[in-house]
């Protein structure tokens, strides 16, 4: 007992709370560390804060909790044997990662998919881009504060993801594209249930918006909130809706087209102040867009081949390529080295995710502890494809 | 590295996967692909005649025959840009096209002052990429390869240097801000340190951890098997 009592008084000496040189509340930095197992940071992401009381002096973001050596199973894997792969890397747009990774071999190759194949890739890959902006804005405003916008857009998704349930079997990792072009037809009835979805989704947009463009918390949490301008996104390599909102307008499907891109009719969207709330709308005014891609390209899909004529055994030419897409995130970038065997010598990703990672510090300084959460996700970077 | 580059093929990868390359083709006959077969066993006979007529048939038959195996290769590339600087650095900088895409091959030395034309001259104001290949079988077992694009002139455009093992290379963070953590991954899979790098360490892997993945002496399977045990007390990671 009476130890016990005496440790105890020890103890509250020990902590010094009287002395005039150390007062109860200093002025001293704080460095906490968020993550790596936080909701807000979408995954495994640690970010080592350095506060100054609320505000935020500098960040580091220690990443790799996800690695798993993507680019080295490449090296082991053959060509088709990695086209699954790629789908676990941003597994919100799969199909995006498929199309650029098919796209790339098949530029290897030196051959082209056929129209139709074009077409229905067009279509998915829209579709996937709405899925993932839709996935964004739930957890966005989630993190925000905003609860219903989440059970909205994954109401919404949920039609998306049947659409590709149906036409190769899997929702999330799809695997929907073969080097050289589809594997599946659409089945009976897919135009008309795309055609569905489009008048469905339409209003829903109007909807979301409805809940958040004047919503005056929504306003206060994202106007002037970690803005990056031009110069500096450029500088940091900072591709996708993040380079656009800061108003730069460039978008690899209109700037260097790939699949057929260059037959549709679509704006690039770009913001002014390269806010968190620009970005926002430059998002939503995406899946707007995608939405005119899917409609016309839904009307003129034509009938043919689906794959082209590629080898059984895919064996590309010793050579080395790099081919990029405009993913719902940025550029994805594939750069492979072939020494002409059956594998890849190096294949290298370039994941949008990452590059724009690198501009949270610049982007959170000077701002409040809550803002950090409201700008990763309006970074909306997949640690699945941060860490690879 | 210009006497490398020679040859019409593409720099070739070294042996490493010959293996590989020479079971396939027994697999294949085996297989039911044999509408795509008759190229390559169109290709057998024809290296079959070159011994019978060496000088006749030694150029001709390569680009006519095997259309599809022998696939393209690199073209000199050719414009008011490559010509400047071929004046300027001479044999030190090579510009080849391959498939469409461009390319410089340019010396270890030239690097910094290169980088920093393209940036500032030809307005290559955003780094796309950089990465590295390692060739074990060669003298400069590294390719650093830099992949940059200009909004200006919507063109893209890679370089590429070839450096010893241990040597360094010129960081680019100076040029652009993004290469920070490019080159960091760099270093953290293939070991290349970037001279100039405010904080070069590793990125994806834990700090303590031993050996570069990436390098083609890096088993699939292989782990710093003193890290796991110590940070994850299991016996091994596998």
């Amino acid at each position: 007992m009476t130890a016990e009592t005496k440790n105890a008084t020890n103890a509250l000496s020990n902590l010094d709370l009287e002395t005039p040189e150390k007062p109860y509340l200093d002025s001293n930095e704080l460095i906490i560390n968020m993550g790596p197992q936080h909701p807000a940071t979408h995954g495994v992401l640690r970010v080592i804060l350095k506060l100054d009381g609320e505000k935020v002096l500098g960040t580091e973001c220690v990443i790799g909790y996800l690695h798993r050596g993507v680019e080295k199973i490449a090296e082991n894997r053959t060509y088709t044997m990695f086209n699954p792969y790629v789908d676990r890397m941003d597994y919100v747009a799969a199909v995006s990662n498929g199309l650029g990774y098919c796209q790339a071999v098949e530029k290897l190759l030196n051959v082209e998919a056929p129209p139709r194949a074009n077409y229905i890739r067009v279509i998915l890959t829209e579709l996937n881009r709405i899925a993932s902006h839709q996935l964004w804005l739930g957890t966005h405003a989630l993190d925000i504060g905003a609860m219903t916008p989440l059970f909205y857009t994954f109401r919404d998704r949920e039609e998306i993801l049947k659409i590709f349930e149906k036409y190769c079997g899997a929702r999330l990792t799809t695997h929907a594209f073969r080097i050289g072009g589809c594997q599946y037809e659409t089945y009976a009835g897919f135009e008309r249930e795309v055609k569905e979805f489009v008048a469905f989704v339409k209003p829903k947009i109007d909807e979301y918006e409805e809940l958040l463009t004047t919503n005056r918390i929504w306003l206060e949490r994202t106007k002037n909130v970690g803005v990056i301008s031009a110069e500096d996104a450029i500088a940091l390599g900072v591709t996708g809706p993040v380079l656009r909102a800061s108003g730069v307008k460039w978008d690899i499907r209109k700037a260097l087209p790939y699949a057929n891109y260059s037959e549709f009719d679509f704006e690039i969207p770009i913001g002014e102040n390269g806010d968190t709330y620009d970005r926002y709308l430059v998002r939503m005014a995406e899946m707007r867009q995608s939405l005119r891609i899917i409609e016309q390209a839904v009307e003129r899909i034509p009938e043919g081949p689906i794959m082209a004529k590629v080898p059984k055994v895919i064996k590309p030419a010793a050579g080395e390529i790099y081919h990029s897409i405009e993913a719902p995130k940025g550029e994805l970038g594939y750069f492979i080295v072939s020494d002409g065997s059956t594998q890849p010598y190096r294949l290298r990703v370039r994941p949008p995710s990452f590059v724009n990672l690198q501009a949270l510090d610049i982007m959170v300084r000077g701002l409040l502890v809550a803002d950090v959460v409201a700008v990763i996700g309006t970074l909306d970077i997949v640690l699945g494809e941060v860490d690879r | 590295m210009a006497e490398e580059s020679k040859p019409p093929v593409p720099p070739l990868p070294d042996g490493e996967k010959k293996p590989a390359a020479e079971v396939v083709p027994p697999a294949q006959t085996t297989s039911a692909a044999n509408a795509v077969e008759k190229p390559a066993a169109a290709a057998p006979p024809a290296a079959a005649d070159k011994p019978v007529a060496p000088p006749a048939a030694a150029a001709p038959p390569k680009p006519a025959a095997p259309a599809k195996p022998a696939g393209p290769v690199p073209m000199p590339w050719t414009s008011p840009m490559v010509e400047k600087y071929r004046h300027q650095y001479g044999s030190g900088l090579e510009a080849q096209s391959y498939l469409g895409q461009n390319y410089f091959s340019v010396d270890r030395s030239l690097i910094p002052n290169f980088l920093k034309l393209l940036r500032d001259e030809e307005q290559f104001d955003y780094c796309v990429d950089i990465t590295a290949v390692h060739y074990p079988k060669r003298e400069k077992q590294f390719e650093v390869i830099w992949i940059l694009y200009s909004f200006a002139r919507n063109e893209r455009v890679r370089v590429k240097t070839q450096i010893v093992d241990g040597e360094s290379v010129a960081s680019a963070v100076p040029l652009w801000a993004t290469a920070n953590w490019l080159e960091r991954e760099v270093y953290d899979m293939f070991g290349i340190k970037f001279d100039g790098h405010p904080d070069l360490k590793r990125i994806l892997l834990p700090d303590g951890w031993k050996g570069f993945p990436l390098r083609k002496d890096y088993g699939i399977l292989q782990q710093d098997q003193e890290w796991v045990q110590i940070n994850l007390g299991i016996e091994s990671g596998q």
